[in-house]
């Protein structure tokens, strides 16, 4: 304090940048504020899908043409599990809960989330497993000298995952960062629900919640019942790798379909955690670009729930070449095809939104609409694979790569690029570029098209996933080298958008609060909002409180 | 006066405590876990390749779980005795509560030393010692992390350091404790009387 005074003047011109380098990074590496946590749950999210976009790549190198030699085997297992692996929790689960963590408290009218200590903590231990992971590239030899990063894919079948098939420390390391991002998953989505139900603002009742949080907070929920089976077969893998219990050694009695149900419990709800994000990003983005209030909400909300609970009932699609029996797959491939009436709801609601809506097509609303039309694709091959006699013929082929790219890339990612363009203005303060950002929908949109509707003729044909190379005559050349090809234009696209984001925040115009004439309430904090969010707690009478208020001779509240 | 009747006066803005809410989630993500566990302990019941099996080696923990239920209700107690302001009853009841939790894990370390060194079951025995241990060592382990959290309240307790403000905190750990001894019965059920 008394020592600013001191330092000569030539000693502080040097000192006082660097010490403002270490002020800021201070900040940001203690900070409990729900708005710092969610841009770092965003930027480490980013990071991570630029390494696992590249791994993609060199997988499409290597599988462009046939007899290819340009990765080994060995890195081509590891490229594909890192890449599934990362994707899936270190991309997806801190991207969504990166915007929830910003968005939930400021659309509900809170200063912060309900546990901001607990929120710090959950994403700096995701954070380390994230870190973990890829420390295996150095860590994972051991003593053997074997091993390297994971290579047992990201559902890890036993017993491949057992010491004699994978020995080194590479599986540990798989199973140790995913046990350490789901402690992060389940703390951040108790942190989520525990704000919704019991930090919002007067008048703020759940009838009147913005769809977002609402899904955020069925996502939230969701996450408890479905990390946590993870987390469970994990500490049974790890009993099993480090203290020889025989939970998945089919030598001694144990089952490796054991595995398969466990990582399936997770893994088909896990897409819908996934998934219902994207849906919360859509409620939000189509109602205000086409000047209409959401078409439906009670069905939005009845229809969110209900795939919540459908979705836990569904995990056994991804095995039906298991070979469960007729009443199991006769079930399964029942509760699969009621998940779609829900998810259609949705999809005529947002319809209906649109319809008759002055629609305005910015950068944002652009991938919003091409995320319907590609979700609805996406939806329907998932309808023909759910059909257990079409999935044991092309289960396990690049066919079903296809589908779930379709959903991820073209569903999720295609929405999540709409919400950059949404709210960075509210979390940066610039507006992006909307005409680097036309280009990047139009690119990025040829590209996936190129990539994703050619995979799916691969599959048809009969190429297994996960080979690392094929024949020149088995006819499925010209596909890989159309699929190769458009990643280069989903690299470009990307690569685009980085650039706006990095050239918006210094060039971009000033957003101003409220730069879409939007309704809810992130909206009537200046852009950044400050620490505290609102300097006075506000109280709302609607679902469209901002509207209330520009138009107080209409209000919402008149007609709910 | 007269306008202030005309408008609807809302009831006052009442939303539910955090604390509570947190902990029901934590409940919800643990019960999903002990789910998974208790499968797997079903799943692989009687697959064993050699023993021992559950009947060979297994006694009733009849004791030890009345022990266990019986803390419930003193931690209830020690929660209603904060709430009138009783603070050396609470003090007393949480003793209790601590005393109980200690008899049931002592009783837990017991028969893992006869399972252990008499009947030769470990971890790595069979399918059972693998699925026994680790239920029973995962709830164990949530007895253990109650232990001291309720050991920390005891000592705040006696010190005169937990006052009424406290009484949500000491609430949200009983819920805690009663979650683990809900699971008690039905790892005690799975494992004790369906298992035998």
């Amino acid at each position: 304090m008394a020592a600013t005074h001191t330092p000569a003047p030539a000693a502080s011109t040097q000192l006082q940048p660097r010490r403002l380098v270490l002020d800021i990074l201070h900040d940001w590496v203690t900070t409990v504020d729900h708005k710092k946590l969610g841009l770092l749950y965003i930027g480490y999210a980013l990071i991570f899908l630029v390494i696992a976009g590249v791994q993609a790549l060199l997988m499409r190198v290597q599988l462009s043409i046939p007899n290819n030699n340009f990765v080994t085997p060995q890195t081509f297992n590891q490229l594909f599990t890192m890449h599934g692996t990362t994707m899936v929790f270190f991309v997806g689960m801190p991207i969504l809960f990166g915007f929830g963590n910003y968005l939930v408290p400021l659309m509900i009218g809170a200063r912060d989330m309900a546990f901001p200590r607990l929120n710090a903590f959950s994403f700096w231990i995701s954070a380390f497993g994230g870190f973990l992971l890829y420390f295996s590239y150095l860590g994972a030899s051991g003593l053997s000298g074997a091993g390297g990063a994971p290579d047992v894919g990201w559902f890890a079948y036993a017993p491949l995952t057992a010491h004699v098939f994978s020995p080194g420390h590479s599986t540990d390391y798989w199973t140790l960062a995913i046990l350490l991002s789901g402690i992060g998953s389940i703390g951040t989505a108790l942190n989520i629900v525990a704000t919704t139900l019991c930090m919002r603002c007067p008048g703020m009742k759940l009838s009147r919640m913005p769809l977002l949080v609402w899904l955020y907070l069925v996502t939230s929920s969701l996450v408890f019942v479905t990390i946590s089976p993870l987390t469970a077969a994990q500490i049974m893998l790890m009993l099993d790798r480090y203290a020889g219990s025989h939970f998945f050694d089919t030598q001694a009695g144990g089952s490796a379909v054991l595995w398969m149900h466990f990582f399936w419990i997770f893994g088909h709800p896990e897409v819908y955690i996934l998934i219902l994000p994207a849906f919360a990003f859509a409620n939000e983005i189509i109602p205000v670009f086409s000047r209409k209030a959401i078409f439906g909400y009670p069905a939005m909300v009845a229809a969110s729930v209900g795939i919540g609970f459908i979705s836990l009932s569904v995990w056994a699609h991804h095995m039906f070449t298991v070979g469960l029996g007729p009443g199991a797959n006769t079930f399964f491939t029942l509760a699969t095809m009621v998940i779609s009436v829900p998810t259609g709801i949705k999809l005529f609601n947002w319809l209906a939104t649109i319809w008759g809506g002055k629609i305005h097509f910015t950068a944002s609303m652009m991938f919003a609409i091409g995320f319907l039309f590609q979700f609805l694709i996406a939806g329907l091959t998932g309808i023909m694979l759910s059909v257990a006699p079409f999935d044991w013929q092309l289960g396990s082929s690049y066919f079903v790569v296809a589908h779930f790219h379709y959903v991820l890339v073209g569903g999720i990612l295609f929405m999540l690029f709409s919400a950059f363009y949404y709210w960075y203005p509210k979390m940066s303060g610039h507006m992006l570029s909307e005409r680097l950002g036309k280009w990047h929908f139009w690119i990025f949109l040829i590209g996936f098209h190129l990539t994703f509707d050619f995979m799916h003729v691969p599959g048809l044909l009969g190429m297994p996933r996960r080979i690392y190379t094929y024949e020149a005559d088995r006819g499925w050349m010209i596909w890989n080298m159309i699929v190769s090809s458009g990643a280069i234009f989903q690299a470009a696209g990307t690569l685009l958008f980085v650039y706006n984001m990095i050239w918006s925040y210094f060039k971009g115009p000033i957003a101003g609060p409220d730069p879409w004439d939007a309704w809810t309430l992130e909206w009537s904090t200046p852009s950044p909002p400050p620490e505290y969010n609102f300097a006075e707690i506000p109280t709302v009478e609607s679902r469209r409180p901002l509207w209330d208020i520009k138009h107080p001779d209409d209000p919402d509240s008149r007609y709910e | 006066m007269s306008q202030a009747a005309v408008i609807p006066q809302t009831t006052p803005w009442v939303l539910p405590s955090r604390g509570v809410v947190g902990m029901a989630c934590l409940i919800v993500a643990e019960s999903a876990i002990f789910t998974i566990f208790v499968v797997a302990y079903l799943y692989y019941l009687g697959k064993d390749l050699t023993g021992p099996t559950p009947s060979q080696v297994l006694d009733l923990p009849i004791f030890t779980s009345i022990c266990l239920l019986s803390s419930s209700l003193s931690i209830h107690l020690a929660v209603s005795a904060l709430h009138h302001a009783k603070r050396d009853l609470c003090s007393l009841w949480l003793a209790v509560t601590v005393l109980l939790g200690s008899i049931f894990l002592g009783g837990t370390a017991l028969e893992w030393h006869k399972l252990i060194v008499h009947d030769g079951l470990t971890l790595q025995t069979n399918l059972f010692g693998t699925t026994f241990y680790s239920l029973v060592g995962l709830h164990a382990t949530h007895v253990l992390v109650g232990l001291i959290m309720l050991t920390l309240a005891l000592l705040f307790s006696l010190n005169g350091s937990m006052t009424a403000k406290h009484i949500g905190r000491l609430e949200v750990l009983s819920l805690y404790w009663h979650f683990v001894d809900a699971v008690w019965v039905v790892v005690f059920t799975v494992v004790y009387v369906l298992g035998r």
